[in-house]
């Protein structure tokens, strides 16, 4: 069977109701021996909490601290100055910034838009159960697995345009020449160089959440609707789209987080070029924050896309609840 | 139609003929999808010319070079060099000969590779026992605001890595873990957590409480409990969850390269910096690709009936 829990219901989390078959337990407890129930739970529970404070939360602290200041990680002598919202007026007010930010933009909305029709496509023909579906469903999940940055450097490779072989088959079936275009030299086509392996690493996982989706339907629905002579076509978009839509949602939403955030397949295909072409807002702060080493102005950006992040993460959960409980 | 007289059963099933266009359509996918991954594995057998070699070849003579070159490194000697020395003693030195160089010493490839094992299965047991106890703490106790902590778990997965790089950074060179393992397995184990708990949580509440509750009252305390009714039960989940976490630890980039250089590099950021004499190896990062994807090609096998778990955090179960 397969079910999907509410992953972040609105105000707050998730999966509540599943742990009430535990409201026996206390009653019962080890009260008399050993620990007391409420203690165990806070010396289960608090060395993760503890390991995410160190790690995540006092760091972000820090950053927004930063983010005030125009400390430079490269010069750890000089005095470092409270300077306000000075960084935050000079990213929301450059163009560059509004520039990276629409090529992330272009990757991750062109990028899920093709990863959930071709994900989407291939569960529905999966779930006509041919023989061997399973073994091919193995195969085509094996990209996701896989390192972005090793896998994403390979494909700097397969792009050449005399020696890759993307190029050659692309060539060969358009017949063109496969040196008259290069994928990532050419800041028309590096884009798209971009969103083509991410589409090609993660359709899978679309894919797979859609089938478990598809899997969750019981087919009495069908049933009802042959009896009521439902076409197929009004099947597919009055039985088969809603149900599968909260699960389609929720793998857009992993993978619209993951990809704003993208850095590692990307740096290591295009490293943001040519010229600013495929420049990432993650893989600028990269570049603000390691190269340039302009720590409090690229801590500001990183507020700012975390910030950006959580909100829109946040809105997209309610409206994902939404559709649930229709 | 005919299909009104046929039971329900077969008006759902979908006919033969639309099998087999399905069927073929998805290995249709499949082996287009395959294409990049066969060129890596077959670019590591390839000599370094071929690999340049225009069009693209298909068939070629295989050849171990990409592999010598990837563990070791060489220098380029003069022919009169050459003649002088004394025949090669092993397969691979002849094999470097005929490049008319010869074998240097070992390449950094080797203790990357090593240090990927190290951080990854060191992170993904400190997260895994650390995110066991925890998920058990969440599934089975009243903790009050229990929503909030679990969403304050998976919302540290929302950071940007590079925005939680700035800060670690400074830290880590502060506290001295720069460039060390434990640093990266700290910081590894953090990411892995929320991943952790969230699985886990998961597997747990499918066990049912009575086994505690019975154990309990055969006189064990709670931790007796947990640890001889539990943890039995929950193998399967916290084997499936750990080789989740092996498999982002070995497979995590942004980190690595912003925190270590030398010493705790693992392999990712160092796969990109091979390069061979008047260019890139190709066949060599070919090799080091493969044997660095092998073992999670092998994970992605064994781990398919928990996969759909794995990558929504629990969220859709099977």
């Amino acid at each position: 069977m397969t079910e999907a829990t509410n992953i972040v219901p609105s105000g707050g989390v998730a999966q509540a109701g599943r742990s009430q078959r535990a409201r026996t337990a206390p009653a019962i407890g080890g009260k008399l021996k050993g620990l007391s129930d409420r203690s165990i739970a806070w010396l289960f529970i608090s060395p993760t909490i503890l390991l995410l404070l160190a790690i995540n939360i006092f760091p972000l602290i820090w950053a927004i601290y930063l983010s005030f200041t125009n400390y430079r990680a490269n010069k750890p002598g000089v005095p470092v100055k409270w300077i306000g919202l000075k960084n935050y007026e000079q990213i929301l007010g450059s163009d560059d910034i509004w520039g990276y930010l629409q090529v992330t933009a272009h990757f991750v909305v062109f990028s899920i838009a093709l990863q959930v029709l071709l994900g989407f496509g291939l569960a529905l023909l999966i779930n006509k159960r041919f023989k061997g579906h399973a073994t091919w469903t193995t195969v085509i999940l094996l990209p996701m697995m896989l390192s972005p940055a090793v896998v994403g450097y390979f494909w700097t490779y397969l792009f050449q345009p005399q020696a890759g072989i993307f190029n050659y088959i692309v060539g060969f079936i358009a017949g063109i020449a496969p040196d008259s275009f290069t994928m990532i030299g050419d800041a028309n086509l590096s884009p798209w160089a971009i969103v083509l392996v991410d589409t090609w690493m993660w359709t899978p996982y679309v894919m797979l959440i859609c089938l478990a989706g598809l899997r969750s339907i019981p087919d009495y629905i069908y049933e009802a609707a042959e009896i009521d002579r439902a076409s197929q076509w009004r099947q597919f978009w009055h039985i088969t789209v809603p149900m599968v839509l909260p699960f389609l949602m929720l793998a857009v939403l992993f993978r619209a987080i993951e990809n704003f955030k993208m850095f590692d397949m990307v740096v290591d295909l295009t490293s943001g070029g040519p010229g600013s072409a495929t420049e990432l807002a993650s893989i600028n702060l990269k570049r603000e924050a390691f190269e340039n080493w302009r720590t409090g102005y690229s801590s500001a950006f990183a507020i700012i896309l975390f910030v950006t992040v959580f909100g829109a993460a946040n809105i997209y959960v309610k409206i994902l609840n939404k559709v649930k409980q229709r | 139609m005919s299909a009104a007289v046929e039971s329900a059963r077969t008006v759902l099933e979908p006919t033969a003929r639309a099998k087999r266009l399905a069927g073929g359509l998805v290995i249709l996918y499949a082996l287009v999808a395959s294409i990049p991954l066969l060129w890596i594995f077959m670019t590591g057998f390839k000599t370094p010319l071929d690999a340049i070699h225009y069009p693209p070849k298909v068939l070629f003579e295989p050849s171990l070079e990409g592999y010598v070159n990837l563990f070791t490194t060489r220098t380029r000697q003069t022919p009169e060099y050459m003649q002088s020395l004394p025949p090669p003693e092993t397969w691979y030195d002849e094999l470097v000969r005929k490049r008319n160089m010869v074998i240097a010493g070992p390449s950094p490839f080797g203790g990357r590779y090593v240090n990927s094992l190290i951080v990854g299965f060191g992170s993904t047991f400190l997260a895994v026992f650390l995110g066991t106890l925890a998920a058990y703490g969440f599934s089975r106790f009243k903790v009050p605001i229990k929503d909030d902590l679990l969403f304050f778990i998976l919302s540290t997965r929302m950071m940007p890595p590079i925005a939680v790089a700035i800060p670690i950074y400074l830290m880590y060179r502060a506290l001295g873990l720069s460039d060390t393992h434990l640093g990266l397995i700290i910081l590894y184990t953090a990411v892995n957590i929320s991943l952790a708990v969230w699985l886990l949580k998961g597997f747990i509440d499918e066990i049912p409480p009575e086994y505690e509750e019975a154990a309990m009252i055969d006189g064990y305390t709670r931790f007796q409990a947990f640890r001889m009714a539990v943890l039995p039960q929950a193998v399967t989940g916290i084997a499936a969850t750990a080789i989740f976490c092996l498999i982002f630890s070995w497979n995590e980039y942004a980190f690595a390269l912003l925190l270590t250089s030398g010493t705790a590099q693992t392999a990712p950021p160092f796969i990109p910096t091979i390069i061979g004499e008047g260019g890139l190896d190709w066949p060599a990062v070919g090799a080091g690709t493969t044997l660095f994807l092998l073992p999670i090609v092998v994970f992605t096998i064994v781990l398919r009936k928990h996969l759909l778990r794995g990558i929504t955090f629990g969220a859709v179960r099977k």
